[in-house]
């Protein structure tokens, strides 16, 4: 599968994931998020920035439960729970972050 | 560690490169997490390279996985034991292994070290004590 940007093609696996880590610019979560119907606010952009930290330091995307806790340590704990992660991630924080970060699907999603 | 939880070690005996097992055993441990059993890791024979400090694999062409260790930590997975006469075969010592740790939450999050090198009887009483052991 893949969609095009302003003219530039980049390849996604069968579930939308992007093929390459290195196609990402913040314009694919952008264009990735309009298609699911879903602006993504600075709140977004957080746990999408901390997502790339995450795989660039480890190598993977976290586990639903090891981001939560990782949220929460690092940006609060209002923000460290799955009902506030799930509210601005419906589609699941770690499945959907993931994807608009660029990152392959975590690792043990399903 | 709630009841009914199963005592799980995972043994690597494997070099990381060169054959898929290492990798996946690794994934296999990160999904295995989830299930909140009580997990250790067991690293015997050429399986102690997995924990080498300043792996390169620039021109093998495959991705170093090794970072993915340090995320142990965070999955709970606490326990990496790694036997002390497959290092010194080897001529390795603690010293060339990454440094892995973990924050203790019954201790102040406290940072403790992951990576216990214990002797061939140590290790094989371990193991005694698993319901489950896994090989990769």
């Amino acid at each position: 599968m893949a969609f095009e940007i302003e003219g530039k093609t980049y390849e996604t696996d069968e579930e939308g994931y992007l093929a390459n880590l290195s196609d990402w610019s913040p314009e694919v979560a952008d264009f990735m998020a309009k298609e699911d119907d879903c602006d993504l606010t600075d709140n977004h952009w957080e746990v999408i920035n901390f997502l790339r930290e995450y795989y660039e330091e480890y190598q993977i995307a976290p586990a639903v439960r090891v981001l939560t806790k990782a949220i929460g340590k690092r940006l609060g704990k209002e923000k460290g729970n799955s009902k506030y992660l799930y509210e601005l991630f419906p589609y699941g924080p770690a499945k959907q972050a993931c994807k608009y970060a660029g990152l392959p699907k975590p690792t043990g999603c399903v | 560690m709630g009841n009914g939880a199963k005592k799980f070690m995972y043994v690597n005996r494997r070099a990381p490169y060169g054959t898929i097992y290492a990798l996946e055993g690794l994934e296999v441990v990160l999904i295995g997490a989830a299930f909140d059993q009580d997990v250790s890791m067991a690293f015997v024979d050429d399986g102690v390279f997995q924990l080498k400090k300043g792996q390169d694999t620039g021109e093998s062409n495959m991705k170093n996985f090794s970072p993915t260790y340090h995320a142990l930590g965070d999955y709970e997975v606490t326990k990496l034991y790694v036997d002390r006469e497959s290092l010194g075969e080897r001529g390795l010592s603690q010293d060339d292994l990454m440094e892995l740790t973990y924050e203790d939450e019954d201790d102040d999050y406290k940072e403790k070290p992951s990576i216990r090198i214990v002797d061939r009887k140590e290790l094989m009483k371990l193991m005694e004590e698993q319901d489950v052991i896994l090989n990769f």
